[in-house]
């Protein structure tokens, strides 16, 4: 008999951030996969605060999930939008050619 | 093993599998799809866990506007593909070993002797006890000032990309208001002095008082 326990959910959350650390390494040249690979980081996150809400039974944990989501959405939107214009100027969002930050 | 713990299992394997599947694969447009798959399937976690405002909230949110926001953005991008992926096998290796590391970490906290993991079965919640309703009620009462705090954050945010996205570009023929309202005779209207035109024969039109034409 094996019931869903507080464990579960704690380990899918680990194994979530482990596996996106692997693709912040994997993809280090690709600025869109590294931002991508910080959303399921944000999502695995969230994974654990939700399940520590529901089996200590406090409500708190999941409105902070509400406002990391709300962070979560204005990073990308900035992020995205810092990719697009970068895109426009440099015709390449490769991570070697960002390298012209003069004062 | 009850039909919650199969689910559970169900929905881990997916979720797992599209996160590997997003930092794998050749394609960005590729990666994004799998990422809202993610996103999906986490969501149908959350509702094991009775989260079903954040599940909700996830799925229109989440994967409605930020997902759709950045298969916006690869598929606007044109991109070099070989060239994103150099070092990739390379720094597979380091990447796997950090990612273990990890891991291990986690379970060595986790299945720790003062890690306290209350796995007890869960009380069962009152069938007419609406999430959406206590997060609604704490969010105007305890934590309206950080909800507040949010708004702004967001708008912001939505300030921020259109001042870096905007282009302006200079449409060829368009007019100035400010410069109609200021114009001035001199600017539109030239007067020119000119000798009256008289008919003169054919050899006065070297004498001195004969203008060329303007």
């Amino acid at each position: 008999m094996m019931n869903l326990s507080l464990s579960h959910f704690l380990i899918l959350g680990a194994l979530l951030f482990a596996i996106s650390i692997v693709g912040i390494f994997l993809n280090r040249k690709n600025l869109i996969v590294l931002l991508m690979s910080i959303e399921l980081m944000l999502l695995a996150v969230n994974m654990n605060f939700v399940a520590f809400s529901r089996y200590a039974q406090d409500l708190h944990g999941q409105l902070f999930v509400f406002f990391i989501l709300a962070v979560a959405a204005a990073e990308s939107a900035v992020g995205l939008a810092i990719l697009a214009l970068l895109f426009r100027n440099l015709r390449s969002i490769h991570v070697d050619d960002i390298n012209r930050l003069k004062g | 093993m009850d039909f919650k713990t199969l689910l559970f299992f169900f929905f881990s394997a997916i979720l797992l599998f599209a996160a590997l599947r997003v930092i794998t694969a050749k394609n960005p447009v590729h990666a994004v799809l799998n990422l809202i798959l993610a996103f999906f399937t986490a969501a149908c976690v959350w509702l094991l866990l009775e989260a079903e405002f954040l599940a909700l909230v996830l799925v229109m949110v989440y994967i409605g506007a930020v997902m759709v926001l950045f298969l916006f953005v690869v598929m606007m991008l044109d991109i070099d593909l070989d060239r994103l992926r150099q070092g990739f096998w390379r720094y597979l290796p380091l990447g796997v070993f950090v990612g273990l590391v990890v891991a291990l970490e986690m379970a060595l906290v986790l299945g720790g002797e003062y890690f306290y993991a209350p796995d007890a079965s869960l009380p069962a919640t009152a069938a007419d006890v609406s999430n959406t309703r206590e997060l609604g009620a704490l969010l105007v009462s305890r934590y309206v000032y950080p909800f507040e705090l949010t708004a702004a954050l967001l708008l912001m945010a939505i300030v921020a990309a259109v001042a870096l996205a905007f282009r302006d570009r200079k449409p060829a023929r368009r007019v100035d208001p400010a410069e109609q309202i200021r114009v001035r005779a001199a600017d539109r209207l030239r007067l020119v002095h000119m000798p009256v035109e008289t008919d003169a024969p054919a050899e006065d039109a070297t004498a001195p008082d004969a203008q060329p034409k303007e």
